[in-house]
């Protein structure tokens, strides 16, 4: 990983953003990987990975809510911040900036969805069983 | 509405001119302005089921060393436009950045302040825009302009290798001419050659009111130091200077790979006058103590726009980057993305007739036209600064006790924005005017005075040592 390209380096299990935070800034992963954990009750569950090139905590960007997870370093992991201010201000010049990131909010949801069919169509399995 | 006999419109006010499927586009000039417009273009017209072909008429090879490959350019990008293309999915990896910058030093007679992110990450990237300097034998990175281009050509374009020689116009379309070929209709042509080349005037000659910019010279080195040289001496910071040089208005030594990029602005600018910035102990207090100003990898005196054209378009034709309205000194590149976008939007989106152009890509031209004449008196001030010793010593005492007391940083945000070219010139100057800055002034000018009065009698040229502020 190299030492002089953009972002900031986390090391492995460094928190980026923790649940319940305030939300100032989103992040792209720029080299390595990250774990999406949401905490419940105690209980740690990791919802997904993200990798190279992928925006993250752009939600508590445009709904003003605390972070709805944490993201953390899965080995040793470069990201670059964006700053809510700068972006905001971007999209109001240039609407098409927020194409990509509705894109993205799309197959998330689109994602959840299916998982949620999953878990669904488990929980009637282990019902009838 | 068009009536059969209605009289055919007259060029100029093709009201119905709008891309289809199957329509061609010609964008003259592959570096980062034409890239991206062609990018945005094809990313766009996907979205909304438009299949369109776009032709880059680019004969330059950007990984090539030397002025083959080269877009003479200091090669900044700057902290906003690493975020928007972030966003917009243009991704700048450790081949294409040579050293991400997370720190402007500020170097003046009367000492140094280092101004650092507040989020203590590389915020900035430098990059060679083309293979390199002229000495490098085999580019161990990736060429900016290559990047970009390959981006386009990922989603569809095509480059043409060739120079345009001729532009034209036939039944209302624009037409491209290139060596031994015919002139070939197109849709709509985008220029995006930059100001250094001779096709713009082939434009003035066309009738649809293009004047060219009005330009200043620059000038770019690139010195070889290698690596562990760099990290040792410049580090991952910019350096910039307030020197009071005759004929010079601002310089700039940008750290890369193995290469430092020097940049100078100024009046008349030359040789000589990159010779006695080199020269000023201030530049080699920063450089490696061994290192020889006269032995340089590359030395270019580039053009670049400081007065934006006033009418960047016409029915079916839009210039964008340095060829239309660019960015006054600062963040060229960040004005190529912005004009490249808002060209793609229009085309898309609203037609590429003159009255689609004024009304949806004429706003950012506007907004940046509007931006550099405020910019110009912020680089006034800047200006007083470098020929007023009393002002560089308040502006370094109030950068410190910024940085010291931990008070908000207002001026280091100033000078931060200000030299890596990510606010607004108006947003700038508008912090300028801060009644809180001012009586930050007011508190360091007892300091101020005493410091100036005690040192008076030292010559300009009296050595001093560097004294950086952290």
């Amino acid at each position: 990983m190299s030492e002089g390209a953009l972002g900031r380096i986390y090391e492995d299990g460094e928190i980026v953003v923790r649940q319940g935070d305030v939300g100032e800034h989103m992040y792209v992963v720029q080299d390595g990987q990250v774990e999406i954990v949401r905490e419940e009750e105690g209980t740690e569950t990791v919802i997904r990975l993200a990798g190279r090139n992928e925006v993250l905590g752009e939600m508590a960007i445009f709904d003003r809510q605390p972070r709805s997870a944490t993201i953390r370093a899965r080995g040793r992991v470069r990201i670059l911040t964006l700053d809510k201010r700068n972006f905001l201000r971007r999209i109001n010049e240039d609407p098409s900036l927020a194409f990509r990131m509705i894109e993205t909010m799309s197959r998330r949801v689109r994602d959840l969805s299916q998982q949620v069919s999953e878990l669904r169509a488990t929980a009637a399995a282990r019902d009838v069983g | 509405m068009t009536f059969p006999n209605s009289p055919r419109p007259a060029d100029g006010c093709d009201g119905d001119a709008v891309l289809t499927d199957g329509s061609r586009v010609a964008v003259i000039g592959g570096g980062p302005a034409g890239s991206l417009f062609s990018y945005f273009l094809l990313d766009m017209a996907d979205r909304v089921d438009l299949q369109l072909g776009v032709d880059i008429f680019e004969p330059r090879l950007f990984a090539k060393p030397g002025p083959v490959g080269c877009n003479m350019c200091g090669g900044i990008v700057s902290e906003s436009l690493v975020q928007n293309l972030a966003v917009d999915g243009v991704f700048l990896s450790s081949d294409v950045v040579q050293r991400g910058i997370d720190a402007y030093e500020l170097h003046t007679d009367v000492g140094s302040v280092r101004i650092a992110t507040p989020t203590e990450e590389m915020r900035i990237g430098a990059v060679h825009r083309g293979g390199g300097p002229r000495d490098v034998t085999e580019a161990k990175w990736e060429s900016f302009d290559k990047h970009l281009l390959d981006d386009a050509l990922g989603l569809g374009a095509k480059i043409v290798p060739s120079r345009v020689e001729a532009v034209g116009r036939e039944h209302g379309r624009p037409t491209i001419k290139v060596a031994k070929g015919s002139p070939v209709p197109y849709d709509l042509v985008v220029v995006a050659t930059g100001v250094n080349t001779s096709i713009l005037k082939t434009f003035e000659g066309l009738g649809i009111g293009y004047q060219r910019p009005a330009l200043t010279k620059t000038l770019i080195r690139e010195y070889y130091l290698g690596a562990d040289q760099i990290n040792r001496s410049l580090g991952t910071s910019m350096h910039v200077f307030l020197l009071n040089i005759p004929r010079l208005e601002f310089a700039a030594l940008i750290p890369k790979g193995d290469y430092v990029t020097m940049c100078l602005l100024g009046e008349d600018i030359d040789n000589a006058l990159g010779d006695a910035f080199a020269g000023a102990k201030e530049v080699r207090a920063v450089m490696p103590p061994d290192w020889d100003p006269q032995v340089k990898s590359c030395q270019c005196l580039p053009h670049i726009n400081i007065h934006g054209v006033e009418k960047p378009y016409a029915n079916r034709v839009v210039f964008i980057g340095d060829s239309g309205v660019s960015r006054l000194y600062k963040d060229g590149i960040g004005a190529a993305y912005r004009t490249a976008k808002a060209a793609a939007r229009t085309a898309v989106f609203e037609g590429v007739s003159e009255a689609a152009f004024a009304g949806h890509f004429e706003p950012v031209c506007r907004s940046i036209r509007s931006d550099n004449r405020v910019g110009r008196y912020a680089f006034v001030l800047t200006r007083v600064a470098q020929r007023t010793s009393l002002m560089r010593r308040a502006i370094l005492a109030i950068t410190r006790a910024e940085q010291e007391r931990g008070w908000r940083p207002r001026l280091s945000g100033i000078l931060w924005d200000m030299f890596s070219g990510s606010a607004p010139y108006g947003d700038i100057f508008r912090r300028m005017m801060d009644p809180v800055l001012i009586a930050r002034g007011v508190f360091v000018m007892p300091g101020v005075l005493f410091s100036t009065i005690r040192r008076g009698g030292r010559a300009a040229g009296e050595p001093r040592s560097r004294e950086v502020i952290t």
